[in-house]
């Protein structure tokens, strides 16, 4: 069979039922086999917007997400997407198209060196050079993109060698053979151990969850681990939906714009258990200032994080939904007596008597953006799952949105890009199609990648986008206004577009609403219409989002 | 620091943490490769995107077609070693690292000397060769070539002496190295 018809059997192998991409001049073979392997294809109008979707099916399911590409801008286009996958650990498969073999060196026609411009940003990659290595790689970037620590796998595949007629034997193309790679799993049960007594003795600990505890399915085991322990626990931006919020431990995300409960406890405890997560800087603030009095516990699935940006004194490597059981077992195994807490939970609490999250209220009927989100948050009774672009909308919506089971906040926390929220939207309800989607959406981000409303209208795919519209890029702004002596530079979106009219334009539903009484009301018709709809949500323009850490301060040091 | 399995409480100042520490010497990291396209750029660019500086690298076959070696020499006084070879193993095509204990190491490379040298200095320059154990491989009329083969620092030691005598150019391999006894490299 011809190379592509056996790309199609590989990804029919690999349980693919939906791929989101663009045909061009060196992927044509590639939608010739699409037309009728029985794989839904959902055209995108941009790769990048591929690039997302394929990463908001990913996150949403926890699926390989796979999007396809030609050569040269095709492939360039596709760029963002990868990076952030690789960033945010979303398990994804890039199929681009590339130039015939013998045009490959010479700046053909819509050339460009994709492995090479992609190899910072991929897990790994495949150049094809030999098309009967085409079936073993496509199968070997499912297999590394899913396992370990997940990430993006680029398959880059010659026009001419596409074409080629070669054998596919399921059962000998699916054989790994990369004597490289290798995961951890278990974890060392001595430093398991060693953590449950360190946990047992800690007087003033907390459990600081990452996406690791999404990625790798282990939400319920932290919990246990979490009731079990009657242990605080804070989430990263990541890690939201790790564990059930509201709850009476849990003390709200952490980091930049995280509780001052849950910064504070970060700052003061004794011991700080991180699982999946990367202490990364939004979180750490001024590393040298960082939890000065804590021991670290940190169990990651990549062994590179351990002790990257915060050196560990009980490293565990291995997958978190292995190791989180035998921690809480060790764990109870020494009857630790809760009362060693007591004084702790006492200033937890108190921190969150004097330091709950607040905003001022509607005045002159003008709509709150924090209100706009708890809105959001009453009307889908927390349970929606919610895309986001990046911003100060996507913070609020961390801060106000009580995310109680895991895969349902999808947003690009690492590589923080704008434009991610509705093309992932598309990817997460094509992926759960009984679920209601929402992308939650910044003025500034939308208008980066608004043409997939064109795609959510051709394929049926009813997200519902609401803009947080203050016409400004609010996050700059903010940090103009705190930081650069508001000095306003460029940051004002004025009025345009008409988000109505654009919906309307591309076929969609357009609604607007600008009175704080309404915003209910608004969004339930918006969930309730057929189709996709973009619900313009007119909010209060010159609203910080706070509380904050200044960028490069430490975090008892929050501001707002 | 109980023993595992007891109850017993564990002191949390009892605890050192790990990692990210700079040993203050050099390194040499011997690394196995698949021998596939486009590995040597995936090292270098995880290198130069990590800001590790290499200090030098020297590529070989093996006695395994199918892999190569990378001798790869770093500063640990610079970088976290623990940190180079975690990210190093994080790439698909990297087999095995061995961080190489300098005792139990023997590592060589070759350098070649180009030396200004007239019909007086030849003598000399011919005479610090057989001192160093060096060859002379080419000779011109205003030029010797030497080839010196061992440690870093008997290079080093050698370019010092043929400095004053003009140096033309010199070309290194950056050292290869391999483990001592029956011990696998």
């Amino acid at each position: 069979m011809r190379a592509v018809d056996a790309i199609m059997e590989c990804l029919k192998a690999e349980g693919v039922e939906s791929v989101f991409g663009i045909p061009g001049g060196a992927n044509l073979p590639t939608y010739d086999a699409l037309y009728d392997a029985g794989i839904r294809n959902i055209l995108c109008r941009h790769e990048q917007g591929a690039g997302h979707a394929a990463e908001g099916y990913a996150k949403a399911s926890g699926r390989v997400g796979v999007a396809l590409a030609t050569s040269g801008p095709g492939a360039t286009n596709l760029v963002t997407a990868i990076a952030d996958a690789m960033l945010d650990s979303v398990p994804t498969v890039f199929l681009t198209g590339q130039v015939r073999t013998d045009l490959m060196g010479t700046d053909g026609f819509q050339e460009a060196d994709t492995v090479g411009i992609t190899m910072p940003v991929v897990k790994h990659s495949f150049q094809v050079l030999d098309p009967r290595e085409i079936p073993h790689m496509v199968h070997e970037a499912f297999y590394i993109a899913r396992t370990g620590r997940p990430g993006p796998v680029l398959v880059d595949v010659p026009q001419d060698l596409s074409r080629a007629d070669i054998k596919y034997d399921p059962s000998e193309a699916q054989k790994v053979d990369l004597p490289g790679y290798k995961n951890f799993v278990e974890g060392n049960a001595k430093q398991i151990r060693l953590a449950a007594k360190a946990l047992a003795n800690a007087r003033r600990p907390i459990i600081y969850a990452g996406g690791g505890v999404i990625n790798g399915n282990a939400a319920q085991e932290l919990t246990d681990l979490v009731l079990t322990g009657g242990f605080p626990v804070t989430c990263t931006v990541m890690g939201l939906g790790g564990f059930p919020a509201p709850h009476d431990q849990w003390v709200g995300m952490l980091g930049m714009h995280g509780t001052r409960t849950a910064n504070y406890a970060m700052d003061n405890a004794d011991l700080i258990v991180a699982v999946g997560a990367r202490f990364d800087d939004r979180i750490t603030g001024k590393l040298s200032e960082f939890a000065p009095r804590a021991k670290f516990v940190h169990i990651d699935v990549d062994p590179a994080e351990i002790s990257k940006n915060v050196p560990a004194h009980i490293p565990i490597v291995g997958d978190c939904k292995r190791i989180l059981p035998k921690l809480m077992a060790e764990y109870r195994a020494l009857e630790a007596d809760r009362a060693r807490m007591d004084d702790w939970w006492r200033q937890l609490r108190e921190w969150q008597d004097q330091y709950p999250l607040k905003y001022e209220s509607s005045k002159e009927g003008e709509i709150p953006p924090q209100r706009m989100i708890q809105a959001m948050y009453e009307v889908t009774g927390g349970d929606a799952i919610v895309t986001s672009d990046v911003g100060q909308h996507q913070m609020w919506c961390a801060q106000y949105y009580h995310f109680s089971k895991p895969r349902r906040w999808i947003n690009s926390g690492g590589l923080g890009t704008m434009g991610f929220g509705l093309p992932s939207a598309i990817g997460a309800k094509v992926a759960c199609p009984d679920d209601l989607v929402i992308c939650l959406a910044g003025d500034g981000s939308l208008v980066m990648t608004c043409q997939e409303l064109a795609t959510a209208v051709e394929h049926d795919i009813p997200v519902k986008v609401f803009i947080m519209n203050n016409g400004y890029l609010g996050m700059v702004r903010q940090w103009q206004e705190l930081f650069w002596d508001k000095r306003y530079s460029a940051v004002d979106m004025g009025k345009s577009p008409d988000w109505v009219k654009l919906a309307e334009a591309f076929g969609a539903t357009g609604m607007r609403v600008e009175a704080d009484d309404e915003v209910e009301g608004a969004m339930r018709d918006a969930i309730e219409a057929d189709g996709p709809v973009v619900l313009d949500v007119r909010v209060r323009r010159e609203e910080n989002c706070y509380p904050m850490i200044p960028a490069g301060a430490a975090a008892r040091d929050m501001v707002g | 620091m109980g023993e595992p399995g007891t109850k017993e409480i564990l002191r949390l100042e009892d605890l050192e943490a790990a990692g990210n520490i700079h040993t203050g010497r050099k390194h040499v990291l011997s690394v196995l490769v698949e021998n596939k396209p486009g590995v040597l750029t995936r090292i270098a660019g995880l290198f130069a995107r990590r800001g590790f500086n290499i200090d030098t690298l020297a590529v070989g076959p093996t006695e395994d077609e199918s892999v190569s070696r990378m001798t790869i020499v770093l500063d640990g006084a610079a970088h976290p070693i623990d940190q180079v070879t975690k990210q190093l193993h994080k790439l698909v095509n990297v087999i095995k690292i061995r961080d190489l204990e300098p005792k139990d190491t023997i590592a060589r490379e070759m350098a070649l000397f180009k030396v200004s040298a007239d019909g007086q200095s030849r003598g000399e320059i011919m005479q610090l060769a057989e001192i160093f154990r060096a060859r002379i491989i080419d000779v011109s009329g205003r030029t010797v070539t030497i080839e010196v083969t061992g440690m870093a620092d008997k290079i080093e030691a050698f370019e010092l002496m043929v400095r004053p005598f003009g140096l033309v150019e010199m070309v290194r391999t950056g050292e290869i190295a391999i483990a001592r006894g029956k011990s696998q490299t």
